[in-house]
């Protein structure tokens, strides 16, 4: 069974979200995620001053098997882009909530926050899935 | 649901990812990919090919039909054991498989064909054996389980039956052998020395428990396609297949051209390739830029789409990306791909890239 922290917010395409408290979220994959997906060998973060739209692709994670497109969970401008997975993208499967966290942005609407899926609601989603 | 191997069993308790791969229900993983692809270069790993099927050819005119059925030619086997590597081709020159055939003895061999395509390949022999007296016997009561690795055979001989073990132990690369109804041949699809053991199917468990006990990392399929790509050898589907024939993917040394009088399936069709030349070339890349090679990728020559990647992928061994590709033969040493619409550049190579343990090709 796949962890599931309780203080983050969720998508269905299953990124994580952290609500930094600055005005800024931290944007990852989810355990479940980086498992499904298996060893991560690249990861093409999104360019910083970047502003993206809500569910837009914005990165792209490489594993072994396949590409895979990273979508912005809320609009927003990125503030910063995690450097250490350049070198090191395991990271991401040794770590997916902390380390491993892909990139930081400036949400356009921070109310938008609270439409995302809580913990309880992100395990519903993975139950349906299998 | 897809079948099951005789080790299925085996691979839900490791614990494995299992996909669908040609219809059957198959290991991808069994925890990390990259770990299983390292311990095959390094030490010594194993492989579940029980989807591959074997299938036995004998009879007065065995040789006469697989001089006829295969683009290489069984005569090169002179001695029993030896292994010869073909593709089977249909008439317009294209691949309908490829496989390798062991001898076993006098109008006696052994086949050893892709799980996806075993059916058209049966379907195709029986069609061709027309007038030759031969019989043609898949062996679905076989097992067959891959030891790859430097330590793959010190590992696995003391696990075989005494008189298999000694024949086995003296075995030259590309040679097999056999007792009762165990066959072990000293060959492979990951560039590492090793052995393929085909058995029956209700001992095979009992031999993969001894392996594991013995120290030998349980490895999927996709530690075996990184592998193989990296030891620059073909993937039938993805590298030739029905419309692509050996001449465009890398495997013109397969052909057995001489003797001239030999008329092998296929043969007018790629005479007719050769002749009228322009034939696309099939190379290593090794990508320079950042990302990831990836089948079906678009090559380009000076901006100009000049092929595509048929294999591609991240290669352990090396830290990079490679790939195998078809393309146009005016390609030089430099091209880029385009991945995600980005022109990446990439170096124009020969495999192998990696084959015993060491990368042959520097990234950058």
């Amino acid at each position: 069974m796949s962890d599931i922290p309780a203080d983050l917010k969720y998508t269905k395409s299953h990124e994580w979200v952290r609500d930094n408290g600055d005005g800024s979220v931290t944007v990852g994959i989810t355990d479940h995620a980086q498992e499904a997906l298996g060893d991560i060998v690249f990861v093409e973060a999104p360019e910083v001053g970047r502003q993206v739209a809500a569910a837009e692709a914005c990165a792209v994670v490489e594993s072994v098997k396949a590409a895979s497109d990273i979508y912005a969970p809320l609009a927003g401008e990125v503030l910063e882009a995690n450097a250490a997975l350049g070198d090191a993208p395991e990271l991401i499967n040794s770590s997916a909530h902390a380390e491993g966290w892909i990139f930081r942005l400036a949400p356009s609407d921070a109310s938008a926050l609270d439409a995302l899926l809580d913990a309880a609601a992100y395990t519903k989603v993975l139950e349906q899935e299998d | 649901m897809g079948s099951r191997t005789p080790l299925f069993a085996e691979h839900v308790r490791l614990g494995a990812r299992i996909v669908p791969f040609g219809g059957w229900d198959m290991p991808l993983h069994y925890g990390s990919q990259l770990e299983e692809h390292h311990v095959v270069r390094r030490a010594a790993g194993m492989f579940d090919v029980s989807h591959m099927r074997p299938v036995d050819v004998q009879g007065a005119q065995a040789s006469d039909f697989l001089r006829h059925l295969l683009a290489n030619d069984v005569a090169r086997l002179t001695q029993p054991g030896k292994a010869l590597y073909s593709c089977m081709l249909n008439p317009e020159g294209g691949v309908i498989d490829d496989l390798i055939v062991y001898l076993r003895g006098p109008e006696h061999y052994r086949l050893v064909v892709n799980a996806a395509t075993a059916a058209k390949d049966l379907d195709w022999m029986a069609q061709q054996r027309a007038g030759f007296a031969v019989d043609i016997q898949p062996r679905e009561d076989l097992a067959m389980i891959a030891v790859q690795g430097p330590e793959a055979r010190a590992q696995t001989l003391p696990l075989l039956a005494a008189p298999l073990a000694e024949r086995a132990g003296g075995l030259a690369p590309f040679f097999a052998t056999e007792h009762d109804d165990w066959f072990v041949g000293r060959t492979g699809y990951t560039g590492e020395d090793g052995f393929e053991i085909m058995l029956p199917a209700v001992e095979a468990p009992t031999l993969w428990q001894a392996l594991e006990q013995a120290g030998v990392q349980p490895c999927g399929l996709g530690a075996r396609d990184t592998l193989r790509l990296e030891a620059g050898m073909n993937l039938y589907g993805q590298d030739m297949d029905e419309e692509t024939g050996p001449l465009e993917a890398g495997l013109g040394w397969t052909v057995a051209w001489e003797p001239a009088e030999r008329d092998f399936i296929g043969r007018a069709a790629l005479t007719a390739q050769r002749e009228r030349g322009g034939l696309r070339r099939f190379v290593g890349l090794v990508l320079e830029g950042r990302g990831v090679l990836r089948g079906h990728q678009p090559v380009l020559i000076d901006g100009e789409v000049a092929g595509e990647v048929t294999s591609g992928g991240f290669a352990p061994t090396l830290g990079g990306s490679i790939a195998l590709a078809r393309v146009a033969p005016t390609i030089g040493e430099h091209c880029t791909v385009l991945i995600r619409d980005k022109a990446v550049p990439a170096r124009v190579v020969k495999p192998p890239f990696a084959r015993h343990g060491k990368a042959l090709i520097e990234l950058a």
